[in-house]
């Protein structure tokens, strides 16, 4: 049984019919991508699993429990975790304050310290600046402190909205070998990209998302040989 | 350059610039007069500092449930004022079979004790109450529907205590240990100012300190911050909103009593004035800021106290205290003006808790 099934989702912003019947699955240890254009549907396809946005039709469920009845934080009580699109990390709470709302639906403080001493080993940097006020981070700090905040709920299944967004690319590629461990450590990763270059380059599956509708599934090997994958995602020709 | 300016500066700017300047000059020239005619000894200027850190300090206790619910919803709870009101005056009627049982004065501290905890489980309550069934509904209507319910709250608790309890004032029985006054050197302070003082600090270090440290305040400020986010964290952002009205109410029971204490009359309308005080003391110290809270309290309740002798006094003004109230509404006016974000607030859409 995949640890994520969306199956057949409607999602509507008042009139607008942002997803059009969408299907995914995520097995356990797995990188699965979602890739499309700006405006395709993905971040819509996060909050609809995260409890944020209900779907009109369709179920989303997490170990073959269906997540309707719940609200979002209830959803993060089951083991989900997102990395949202922008950050959005607490700017006036310090680096530590944001870890410390990261874990908060857990209650045992010796995995908290593990998790901790966990996020401090992947970024070193977040480490060093515990005690700054988050919003003075730089914006690849900040993404990962985004990562670690999610992290530090220890989750099931960790959802990421475009981590590469507004990165330098020295940085888009430390963050993708990043990402890249935590799954190898045994998280399994949803990850919603516009860089489908690098999210094939870690991912095992992957979905391609067009205004709505998911266009193409498959492994990421046969994504990127893909000749419409490499004219509309990878710029090529 | 001087085009740009000038197209920018209205009329009704001048107007306002220039009523700014003349209060300012016509303050510092009123002091200087005051001073210069040595009217007060400096017993009294103790004494009326004294006076406004009392005032100041309930002030601040009843400015930091605005703050709070502000810095939560970026809404100001005009209910408030009555939420102090209702615990203050269920609070005499505990107080007064409390006298009559005779425990009054001889358990003061028990005494003490219960009606605090009458008027801060009342308070609470209200706040609780008034947010689940007025503001919650409406959290996501347009921002003037619910400071309209604020008001219209207010006055549906007004009417609703005035039925409960009538119309009359009802007294607060004075407490033996409370009586007599403290005197250090040139400094005399009344026992009762004393309390309000040392009541105000404690309660305001506790909350403040909540805010801060613990998880429930730190899930406070996320939420504040960004809610979306603070629901993927986990957190129930409807529980803590809950948990930061009953804050405040609880904070505006605690200052009931000291105001009780200070001026030991209650009835339905007691809350008003206090109330816009509060409120001006929040907004002078920055809305959303809990810090901010206290020190435009201090602020206000000193110059309440002592404005009127020093300034207003000095013009020539017959009976300055009768002025007091003004001074407050003058504050409120022109921080709205001039400075909108308060002495420690920042920008609006930054306010933080
Ligand atoms: N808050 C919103 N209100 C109305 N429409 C929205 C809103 N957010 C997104 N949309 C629309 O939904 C569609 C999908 O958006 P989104 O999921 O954000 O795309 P992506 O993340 O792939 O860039 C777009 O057409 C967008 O215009
Ligand atoms: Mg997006």
């Amino acid at each position: 049984m995949p640890i994520l099934e969306v199956d057949n989702i409607h999602s509507y912003y008042g009139h607008i019919h942002a997803l059009k019947g969408i299907s995914i699955s995520v097995k356990k240890g797995e990188i699965v991508t979602l890739i499309g254009a700006n405006g395709a549907g993905k971040t819509t396809t996060l909050r609809t699993i995260s409890g944020l946005m209900k779907p009109r039709h369709g179920h989303v469920r997490l170990e073959g429990e269906d997540l309707a009845p719940y609200k979002p934080h209830e959803i993060v009580y089951k083991g989900v975790a997102m990395v949202p699109e922008g950050r959005r990390i607490f700017t006036r709470l310090t680096v530590m304050e944001n870890l410390e709302m990261g874990a908060y639906t857990r209650t045992s403080k010796p995995e908290i310290e593990q998790d901790l001493d966990r996020v401090f080993a992947l970024f070193p940097r977040l480490k060093e600046r515990r005690r700054q006020i988050a919003g003075t981070l730089s914006g690849g700090e900040q993404q990962m402190l985004a990562i670690g905040r999610a992290l530090m709920a220890r989750p099931r299944i960790l959802l990421m909205d475009e981590p590469s967004m507004g990165l330098a690319p020295v940085l888009v590629e430390a963050i993708f070998d990043t990402i890249q461990q935590i799954n190898k450590e045994g998280t399994t990763i949803l990850l919603v990209e516009q860089n489908a270059l690098m999210a094939f380059s870690i991912a095992h599956r992957g979905y391609v998302l067009q205004t709505g509708e998911i266009v193409l599934q498959d492994n990421a090997e046969n994504l990127k040989k893909n000749p419409m994958v490499q004219k509309a995602y990878l710029g090529m020709e | 350059m001087l085009r740009m300016w000038r197209q920018r500066v209205t009329l009704t700017d001048l107007v306002i610039w220039g009523l700014g300047i003349l209060i300012l000059v016509g303050v510092v020239w009123g002091s200087i007069q005051t001073l210069r005619l040595g009217k007060y000894t400096l017993a009294i200027w103790y004494d009326l500092i004294i006076t406004g850190l009392a005032l100041g300090g309930v002030y601040a206790l009843i400015a930091l449930g605005y703050t709070l619910v502000y810095g939560i919803l970026r809404m100001i709870n005009f209910a408030h004022s009555e939420i102090f009101m209702s615990g203050a005056f269920t609070a005499t009627f505990a107080a007064d079979a409390l006298y009559q049982a005779g425990w009054w004065n001889s358990y003061p501290v028990l005494s003490l004790l219960i009606v605090l905890l009458v008027a801060a489980t009342v308070s609470a309550t209200i706040a609780f109450s008034v947010e689940r069934i007025a503001y919650r509904p409406l959290r996501y209507a347009p921002r003037l529907v619910p400071l309209i319910t604020a008001i219209g709250t207010s006055f549906f608790l007004q009417y609703t205590f005035r039925g409960l309890y009538g119309s009359g004032q009802k007294g607060y029985p004075d407490m033996d240990i409370f009586q007599g006054a403290i005197v250090f050197g040139d400094v005399r302070i009344l026992k009762t100012q004393l309390v309000a003082i040392v009541g105000a600090v404690i309660m305001m270090v506790i909350l403040f300190s909540i805010v801060q440290y613990t998880k429930i305040g730190k899930a406070m400020r996320s939420v504040s911050e960004d809610k979306e986010t603070a629901a993927l964290m986990g957190i129930d952002v409807d529980r803590i909103i809950s948990t930061t009205f009953l804050l405040g109410g609880i904070s505006a029971g605690v200052a009931g009593i000291l105001f009780l204490i200070l001026f030991p009359v209650a009835h339905f309308f007691m809350g008003f004035v206090p109330g816009l005080k509060a409120f001006t003391s929040a907004v002078l110290g920055g809305i959303g800021n809990v810090p901010g809270a206290f020190l435009g309290g201090v602020l206000l309740g000193l110059l309440e106290s002592v404005g009127p002798s020093l300034f207003l006094d000095g013009l020539g003004i017959p009976a300055p205290y009768q002025l007091k109230d003004a001074i407050a509404f003058t504050i409120l006016v022109f921080i709205l003006i001039f400075r909108p974000t308060g002495i420690l607030g920042e920008r609006m859409a930054q306010t933080k808790l």
